[in-house]
């Protein structure tokens, strides 16, 4: 075969393993949406579930994902993006900022599932916070903890060193030069960052398995040491403990979750394309 | 010609700097006069970018350099202990070899400074940047656009604005490194005819980017290679008839 012939065999191969990673989201969305989307109205956005979850509406499962993700991102932020800040700004190559990264890089590897028994037995019970949102957020927090402070650290170095340098000169301390210039500038990278790491708090079971979710609340959580349902938990326990549940509701209660997630995902994807046009430097 | 005996504004005595091993100043005793420009000259790695960097301690930040010696501004000692330095990076300005706008309209660049000091009243804070981007030969050509991105500059421009900024914190000194290296001849001459109005009330010194830039500006100058200071003196005679060898050398261009 001429190497013409060859090359353009070797690029069409390439792209087909393009067009192969399309695939699976295609399926995925698609299969969902098209076995879903009949149970989507209004009575299932905001309705509790009734007669033993078959019919009704996902409504609590919905509040208790969005309560899940706020206080994760209480917890979790505050602590991830000042982490970060320390390390890119303050930190020198010490031991103790050597443990730190390593500590970091190993918490992003830990499996869910583990988590979901760490906080079982740090929160639940030794810190005595029992199933609750509380120590759901916390536990969910500490697993979205490296995806935040790896992002930002990235953001915060991304900014050109030379700024801080001239606003040294200009008489700036340290922490005056961190918040007047290179903190705004890495905020959007810092933002995405953030909405990343929520996202996928947001979508986790195993987690939340076992220090908040509730089979089946006939209410609305009342405070955080309440527990509550949440969207992923919800999907398992309907797809497998139920019988008799129609598939459709199924569907429709991951196409929410889908849609919640992938939306957030969109936006974060715009803001970072958005900002990176817009960056002067 | 100054001729009388100018006041020292700087001086650096028996000053020896070393990054790790390198040893990058050697013994080096200077005076710097008040009121004039001062220049800096001599083949790179000479150690010239290291003294502008003594003096308003943005060294400090560097790990791993050792300092003997002593530097006085005015008189005092900067590098005693418990020296505020962000003050003293008000009272010495510095511009480096790129233009370095911040993120921000031209504006929020020139008050960037006055408004870390603390400085808030909105009509000082005009006052300020119509001063500043007038000594700095700027404001007739940006009185219009204020708040527009300093990106949108030229270069030329914008190494003025750079030149704004610092002085906006109405400095005592002024230290430039290389200010003209990345112009054109026409804002080379802009910026080098600013520096002639500014030495009126402010010191300057100054690393040229040329030896024909050293000789247009220096009132006095001084001769540094490989980290040792080789000569001083008046401006015009060190370029005409300078007193050491290796002066007349680097001068005369036989070897650079």
């Amino acid at each position: 075969m001429s190497r013409y012939r060859m090359q353009r065999l070797g690029f069409g191969l390439l792209t087909a393993m393009a067009l192969i990673v399309v695939l699976p989201i295609l399926a995925v969305v698609g299969i969902v949406v098209v076995r879903g989307i009949g149970a989507i109205n209004w009575e299932f956005l905001t309705a509790m579930p009734r007669e033993g979850m078959t019919a009704g509406g996902i409504m609590p499962a919905i509040v208790g994902t969005l309560l899940l993700t706020l206080g994760t991102a209480l917890a979790a932020i505050p602590v991830g993006v000042g982490g970060a800040i320390y390390l890119a700004e303050y930190a020198r190559d010490t031991w103790l900022t050597r443990a730190i990264r390593l500590a970091i890089v190993n918490l992003a590897g830990v499996p869910s599932v583990v988590y979901g028994l760490f906080g079982l037995s740090l929160f639940v019970l030794f810190l005595n916070m029992g199933t609750s949102i509380l120590a759901g957020s916390l536990t969910l927090a500490i697993m979205t903890l490296p995806i935040i402070i790896s992002t930002a650290e990235e953001a915060l170095r991304a900014v050109p060193v030379e700024f801080r340098t001239v606003s040294e000169s200009l008489g700036g301390t340290r922490w005056q030069g961190i918040r007047n210039v290179v903190l705004p500038q890495a905020l959007p990278g810092i933002i995405t960052g953030m909405i990343l790491g929520l996202l996928r708090a947001a979508g986790e079971t195993a987690p939340i398995l076992f220090t908040v979710a509730a089979f089946y609340l006939p209410r609305l959580p009342r405070s955080p040491f309440d527990q509550t349902m949440a969207l992923p938990y919800h999907l398992f326990v309907i797809s497998t403990q139920v019988p008799g549940m129609p598939s459709e509701i199924q569907y429709g209660t991951a196409l929410v979750l889908l849609a919640l997630v992938l939306s957030l995902n969109v936006v974060a994807t715009i803001m970072r394309r958005h900002f990176r046009k817009r960056r002067q430097w | 010609m100054i001729t009388e005996r100018a006041e020292t504004k700087i001086h650096i005595e028996d000053v020896s700097y070393a990054y790790g091993d390198n040893e990058a100043l050697r013994h080096v005793t200077l005076d710097i006069p008040a009121r004039a420009i001062t220049v800096l000259f001599g083949p790179a790695g000479g150690g010239k970018t290291t003294v502008l960097r003594l003096i308003n301690r943005l060294n400090d930040l560097v790990e791993n350099t050792t300092r003997l010696g002593k530097v006085y501004l005015g008189g005092e000692d900067i590098y005693a202990p418990g020296v505020d330095l962000p003050a003293l990076r008000r009272r010495v300005g510095m511009v480096f070899a790129l233009p370095l706008p911040l993120p921000g309209t031209i504006y929020e660049n020139v008050i960037y400074g006055p408004r870390l000091a603390g400085e808030r009243n909105a009509a000082r804070l005009d006052e300020i940047v119509e001063r500043s981007l007038t000594q700095a030969a700027l404001w007739d050509e940006v009185r219009d656009r204020l708040h527009a991105s300093a990106y949108a500059l030229s270069g030329g421009q914008q190494q003025r604005l750079c030149i704004a900024r610092s002085l906006a914190l109405e400095p005592e000194v002024l230290l430039l490194d290389e200010p003209t290296s990345g112009l054109d001849p026409i804002s080379t001459a802009k910026v080098e005819q600013s520096l002639y109005e500014l030495k009126q009330q402010y010191t300057i010194v100054l690393v040229p980017h040329s030896i024909q830039q050293a000789g247009r500006v220096a009132d006095y100058a001084a001769f540094f290679l490989m980290g040792e200071l080789v000569e001083t003196g008046p401006g015009r005679q060190m370029f005409t008839a300078p007193q050491r060898k290796q002066t007349q050398d680097y001068i005369t261009g036989r070897f650079g």
